[in-house]
């Protein structure tokens, strides 16, 4: 790396590390001005839409949960919305609720791999939880029994948590037991006490200042703060339905950039958690809310390397609603009949006289806004697909933080400071590049 | 606790990845206390997905993903050339994985279906397992890995000792676990001529095998024939059902005559 000058600075992270899938970060600054600002992703591309062309639509859920083994749980579930919309499945109520209770739990699985693991070793000034294993051992082991939580709610539910297995169209291939159920519900109580005390680390911790507007998205919905369903709410400026997400949301090609661009109305925009808590945070419990205003997170917030903290206050934000399902379901009993359904369903077992259409699923995944979109002929065959995934969303409007941030910090940090300041922001998105429907391969700038 | 080989300098290991889902990768981060309890015997010199340290060196190289660019295949072949052993980590890079099944299709079409005119990966061929680039000391299977799995085959790795992926297909374990056939309940599956060492994972969850961990070597002497029998079944009748993974075998074929194993 060339010694930083005020005046010019190369900073080039080739293979950005603690987040998932492989990006660049790229800055040129020559003479003070800032020539060339980017974040590139290099991960080489996989081809899943095409891989669908030709299948059925029962094997679209295995297929796809194969896109991300962070966000298994997600694809799975925006698969199974979309499949369902396309060929006129209806699920179950008590279904539907396991779905939000096992997109729940995924929340929490990320959300805590990316604020601990991911995240934290930057502000203790450290490269990774490794050297914390002996400083921090108590931290670690928190981390460790609260990520154990979580996936161990996707055995329950799905059997694992990447890649689910139980979850398909029209219902689950078996049914979880009431005593892993009532085990579950007495483990999450239990994880009150370590979120506390995650909360009230995480309060210690200092993200750097930064201030820029963007453009939020994220789905909203009157009756909860929305993750499994809702209408696509652009920037609280209008509602639309997902089935017609086209209409709002484009992609493009630029020549500096083989990266898919998304943008809403010509301008790049943020989804993911701070996206949510801006647009949807008024629907949190009490407790959430005190414990957001404890982080000095204020709608709206428009710091994106509070995002992380963002994903604090949804992680109890999701416990808490995850145990509310529980107790209905157990209260309830789940309705086997009506949950149980099968995996790859002879043609004589289909659940509906599949009837050709289209069909978009859009859940909020950890990352934010997931878009799957298919089109299915009667004879349950996929004719086309079209996958667009949060961090694709997300990487405009790193781009436009990065070009707010650079100029602010050119000057008073040092070449070395100004690359963790700018690999902190690209991981303030947590991007997740595996998630690799839609993105392009580029190449390394020398 | 003492160390009694404190002296002993410990093996390094480093883990790369190429294109796939790092599910297998989280696998292994999952492992929680068990991985902490690894690293007391190894030294953790590379892990991009949660360490930013980076070792140039090391002993073990455990890869993970498959190869599908020049790009790739260059830079496998630099890792390897500095690993004394090279693991497999899950089905895309042991086997190809769901990658291969951009295979079953022409490259240049689904570039401009998916990318349009502009083609930003010239350099992109069909899915290759890490074997058909180098050589290949031990692999594990599954899409994703089982955890207990890699704990064994580390062990091994460790002892310096092979690891023997089981022979023998995904119905014996199953039995063993208890659950009804899924040809009893009216579905395919590919139990009987998958290779075993998941612990029957989807039958355990009332889903038929998919055959992730790829086919037994001799499906025609090993597989569950008594399955096959009462159902009337040919092992190519089953294969044909489903294709997920099971191209992969027949890929698998291909890939062994064009890319001669070894380095």
């Amino acid at each position: 790396m060339k010694k930083s000058s005020p005046k010019d600075v190369k900073i080039n992270v080739h293979y950005l590390t603690r987040v998932e899938g492989h990006g660049d970060i790229t800055v040129d600054v020559t003479n003070g001005e800032l020539k060339d600002c980017r974040f590139s992703v290099i991960e080489s591309p996989r081809f899943f839409e095409t891989m669908l062309r030709g299948r059925l639509v029962y094997e679209a859920q295995h297929l796809t949960s194969r896109i991300c083994g962070i966000c298994a749980c997600g694809h799975s579930l925006a698969s199974l919305k979309a499949s369902e919309k396309a060929i006129g499945v209806t699920p179950h109520e008590h279904t539907v609720l396991l779905r939000k209770l096992l997109l729940h739990t995924e929340q929490m699985d990320s959300h805590l791999l990316h604020a601990y693991i991911l995240v934290a070793p930057d502000l203790l000034g450290v490269k990774s939880i490794m050297p914390l294993v002996k400083t921090h051992r108590p931290v670690i082991d928190r981390a460790f029994r609260m990520k154990k939580l979580s996936d161990w709610a996707g055995d329950v539910l799905a059997g694992r948590h990447t890649h689910p297995i139980a979850y398909c169209i029209g219902g689950l291939t078996r049914v979880p037991e009431k005593s892993q159920l009532q085990k579950l519900r007495s483990m999450m109580a239990e994880a009150r006490a370590d979120y506390d005390e995650t909360v009230a680390l995480f309060k210690t911790l200092k993200f750097p200042d930064f201030e820029r507007k963007a453009q939020y998205v994220a789905l909203s919905c009157d009756e909860e703060y929305a993750f499994y369903d809702g209408q696509i709410n652009i920037d609280g400026r209008k509602m639309v339905d997902p089935q017609d997400y086209l209409t709002v949301i484009k992609e493009e090609v630029r020549d500096y950039s083989s990266a898919k661009f998304v943008s809403v109305d010509q301008a790049p925009y943020m989804v993911g958690a701070l996206a949510r808590f801006n647009l949807n945070g008024h629907q949190l419990g009490k407790k959430s809310l005190q414990i957001a205003s404890d982080l000095g997170l204020k709608r709206p917030c428009h710091n994106t390397f509070m995002n992380t903290m963002a994903q604090i206050v949804e992680w109890g934000h999701c416990l808490e609603e995850s145990i509310v399902i529980l107790d209905r379901l157990l209260k309830e009993g789940i309705d086997e009949e009506k949950v149980l359904s099968t995996m790859f369903p002879l043609k004589d077992q289909w659940p509906v006289k599949t009837r050709a259409g289209r069909g978009v699923g859009a859940v909020e995944v950890p990352r934010g806004i997931l878009f799957h979109d298919y089109t299915v002929g009667k004879d349950g065959v996929v004719s086309a697909a079209n996958c667009i995934i949060p961090t694709n969303q997300n990487i405009n409007n790193l781009e436009a933080d990065m070009r707010k941030i650079v100029p602010e910090i050119v000057g008073s940090q040092t070449q070395e400071e100004m690359r963790l300041t700018l690999e902190m922001l690209a991981r303030a998105y947590d991007p997740c590049i595996s998630c690799s429907t839609h993105l392009l391969d580029v190449k390394f700038i020398a | 606790m003492s160390n009694p080989k404190a002296d002993k300098p410990k093996p390094k290991v480093a883990f790369f990845e190429f294109t796939d889902c790092e599910g297998c990768q989280l696998q292994v981060a999952n492992l929680g206390g068990q991985l902490l309890e690894l690293t007391q015997a190894v030294d953790v010199v590379n892990f991009r997905e949660i360490m930013s340290e980076e070792g140039q060196e090391y002993d073990v190289a455990v890869i993970e993903g498959s190869i599908v660019s020049q790009r790739d295949e260059t830079r496998l072949k630099a890792i390897a050339a500095k690993a004394k052993v090279i693991v497999a980590l899950g089905a895309c890079a042991a086997t190809g994985g769901v990658n291969n099944l951009k295979n079953l299709q022409s490259l240049e079409e689904q570039k401009k279906t998916v990318y349009g005119l502009v083609d930003p990966v010239k350099d992109a061929f069909a899915t290759k397992p890490i074997d058909a680039v180098v050589r290949v000391d031990y692999y594990i299977h599954g899409c994703p890995i089982y955890g207990p799995e890699f704990v064994k085959v580390m062990q091994c790795v460790l002892q310096g000792k092979p690891y023997d992926v089981p022979k023998y297909p995904v119905c014996v374990e199953c039995k063993q676990n208890e659950n009804v056939c899924m040809y009893d309940k009216g579905q395919f599956c590919l139990g009987p001529v998958t290779r075993a060492g998941c612990n029957s994972w989807l039958p355990n969850n009332g889903a038929p095998c998919v055959g992730c961990r790829g086919l037994i070597d001799n499906p025609a002497t090993d597989a569950a024939k008594d399955i096959l029998d009462k159902y009337g079944l040919t092992v190519q009748e089953v294969l044909d059902k489903f294709t997920l993974y099971c191209n992969t075998q027949k890929e698998r074929v291909k890939y062994e005559k064009e890319f001669p194993k070894g380095r």
